[in-house]
């Protein structure tokens, strides 16, 4: 494995059991993200998108097959040692935000900060710089149901920098905003999330973002049919 | 994480309002129902509590209860006075005799005949009148509550409110005069009957003629003498039985609890406010945490461990536990309170509080229980899924 390589992945595969049948998600999968690098994944629904970012971020096992992420082997890691391994390197923006609902802005932003140890106070003052660094540091103490869409995906992308993760993993960012909105979070992902030593995964249907990305990997059917380096080549 | 916690509880007002309310519920029930319970079965002995002083009862051997008399020889009170270790024995007369109202109506009362001399046994608190105006010919002395319910003069005009009995005015107990001497506060009979106290000579005038009619003695140890000893003797020398005051309770009470229906209907309406309050709480506790698996699912996958979110859920089911618990024991308090001056029979012994926390953390438990496999079982990739 190369020392610029975050993730790497070798004939990863993963099935699912749906009442007796075996579906397969993904059908050995071969990637590698380097090191400041956004890398999108597309495809059609149902192709193994979100199973490989799961895998990638250590909340779902392959049945068989390699993903080392930073060079440690996920799936021979102990359970706790996954725990502490995420909450340390990974940081992750949802589709729907996942905001929770009854914390402030700084509040949710601090989440990951207080599961790595931080106490209170001092995780939702960093909480709140960097509100202040995705343009929300008037809106700390908003509730998520004060935000629009595009802040509430600010805040998610506040929350999964703020306690510097290696890895970033996006699954379909902007696909609940409009096109403005959703280029403005693109923006914002490219100018605060990136950098020499952390890369960006993001699963996206959204044919609209795809110029942002350094590299595609298209995929269907469980497998990478092909990975280019830019939106024409798809 | 507490914090998270207390603020993804408190954050859904209406379920968080749902699970204490089924709380509150269950702790109410749990605690109301058997303080009147509680209440109740303390009456069946109010007569044995109300006359505190002799430190033994004595009475026929095949008594079952207080209200279960069998009368005995007047000669077993000199039997008893007889026995090494009693410095005293008193006799008293327990009975049912009807008083004939001023109206011309029949009222079933108690009639307590005490010692003439000494008066040992009378009424615990006097609220009008003197003890030792027993002594005054046709002297008795009733009961506030019966004076002023079932035994109270009719009232002057129509519809109006009946007059409570006083000092001064009289019945008739089995065709004699009584003259009402004093008003006495003493605590409700089981069948709330007014209760009428006189001397024990006077009470075996009233009472219908019959061989035997002394219903109890009552007796003090010498100081040095022991209780058990003498209770031995006495049994051995008259054949007799003799019990302490707390024996001869528990032996009244033991009856009624197990020869009425009264602790299955009380211990049926605990079990069913248990039941109801947790399903209830243990019902809406699950859905809340149902709604908030993905916020749970979310935690998980930023690092959360099971551990935490465990500590997470137990921080919430102890809260509304506590907050539920606390103001169903205060109602039930204030519940008491209120009917301090009714005929509610109503006892809130400290028992009683320990009873109902251990309910409500049994409901608390079972409802984190459920919430908690299911958390444990939850899969962190269910975050991916819109």
């Amino acid at each position: 494995m190369d020392k610029d390589c975050a993730v790497y992945c070798e004939n990863v595969k993963k099935a699912y059991d749906t009442g007796g049948d075996k579906v397969i998600a993904l059908g050995g999968i071969d990637l590698q993200i380097k090191l400041g690098e956004l890398m999108m994944l597309v495809g059609p629904s149902g192709c193994g998108k979100t199973t490989l970012i799961s895998v990638v971020a250590g909340i779902l096992d392959q049945d068989s097959g390699v993903c080392e992420v930073f060079g440690q082997n996920l799936l021979k890691m102990h359970a706790r040692d996954k725990l502490k391994f995420r909450a340390k390197n990974i940081g992750f923006v949802f589709q729907a935000f996942n905001l929770l609902p009854s914390l402030t802005a700084a509040e949710n932003v601090s989440i990951p900060l207080i599961l790595n140890g931080v106490k209170r106070k001092e995780a939702e003052r960093r909480g709140a710089v960097m509100l202040e660094k995705v343009g929300l540091g008037t809106r700390t103490r908003s509730f998520p149901n004060q935000l629009s869409g595009g802040q509430q995906q600010r805040v998610a992308i506040a929350r999964a920098l703020v306690h510097n993760p290696k890895l970033i993993v996006c699954d379909e960012p902007t696909s609940a905003l409009d096109h403005e909105t959703g280029h403005q979070v693109m923006d914002l992902l490219k100018e605060v999330a990136m950098g020499h030593d952390r890369a960006l995964v993001i699963v996206t249907h959204d044919s609209r973002i795809f110029g942002f990305a350094d590299r595609i990997a298209r995929m269907d059917d469980g497998h990478i049919e092909k990975v280019v380096n830019s939106v024409t080549e798809l | 994480m507490n914090h998270i916690a207390l603020k993804m509880l408190m954050g859904d007002r209406g379920k968080y309002f749902g699970i204490v309310m089924g709380l509150t519920f269950a702790s109410l029930i749990m605690t109301q129902q058997p303080a009147i319970f509680v209440g109740l079965m303390s009456r069946t002995s109010s007569f044995i509590s109300d006359l505190g002083y002799p430190d033994i009862w004595v009475m026929d051997a095949k008594v079952q209860f207080v209200d279960d008399i069998k009368p005995m020889q007047d000669t077993e009170l000199y039997r008893i006075r007889g026995v090494a270790g009693v410095q005293w024995a008193m006799p008293i007369y327990k009975g049912m005799l009807k008083a004939r109202l001023a109206d011309g109506t029949f009222q079933t009362c108690i009639v307590v005949g005490i010692d003439d001399t000494t008066l040992i046994g009378g009424p615990p608190e006097m609220l009008a009148g003197k003890l030792a105006d027993l002594r005054r010919s046709d002297g008795v002395i009733v009961d506030i509550d019966g004076a002023t319910t079932k035994l109270a003069k009719p009232a002057k005009t129509a519809g109006g409110k009946p007059i409570p009995l006083q000092v001064g005015d009289t019945l008739e107990l089995n065709d004699k005069r009584a003259i009402v001497v004093g008003i006495a506060k003493t605590t409700r009979t089981f069948q709330s009957q007014p209760v009428i106290y006189t001397t024990y000579s006077r009470a075996m005038a009233f009472a219908p003629r019959e061989r035997k009619l002394l219903s109890f003695v009552v007796l003090k140890i010498k100081p040095n003498a022991d209780r058990q000893t003498v209770i031995k003797r006495i049994k051995q020398t008259t054949g007799l039985a003799a019990y302490t005051q707390q024996e001869f309770k528990d032996l009244t009470i033991e009856y009624f609890m197990t020869n009425t229906g009264i602790p299955i209907n009380f211990g049926m309406s605990v079990l069913l406010g248990f039941l109801v309050g947790a399903a209830i709480a243990g019902q809406t506790f699950y859905n809340f945490t149902l709604e908030n698996l993905r916020q749970f699912g979310v935690l998980k996958a930023m690092g959360a461990s099971n551990g935490t979110l465990l500590r997470m859920i137990l921080l919430q089911a102890v809260l509304v536990g506590i907050i539920g618990y606390g103001i169903g024991v205060g109602l039930t308090a204030w519940f008491g309170y209120a009917m301090r001056n009714s005929i509610l029979a109503f006892k809130f012994p400290w028992q009683l509080l320990v009873f109902s926390g251990v309910g409500i953390t049994l409901i608390c438990m079972f409802a984190a229980l459920l919430s908690i496999i299911k958390v444990i079982r939850l899969e962190p990739a269910i975050v991916f899924k819109g």
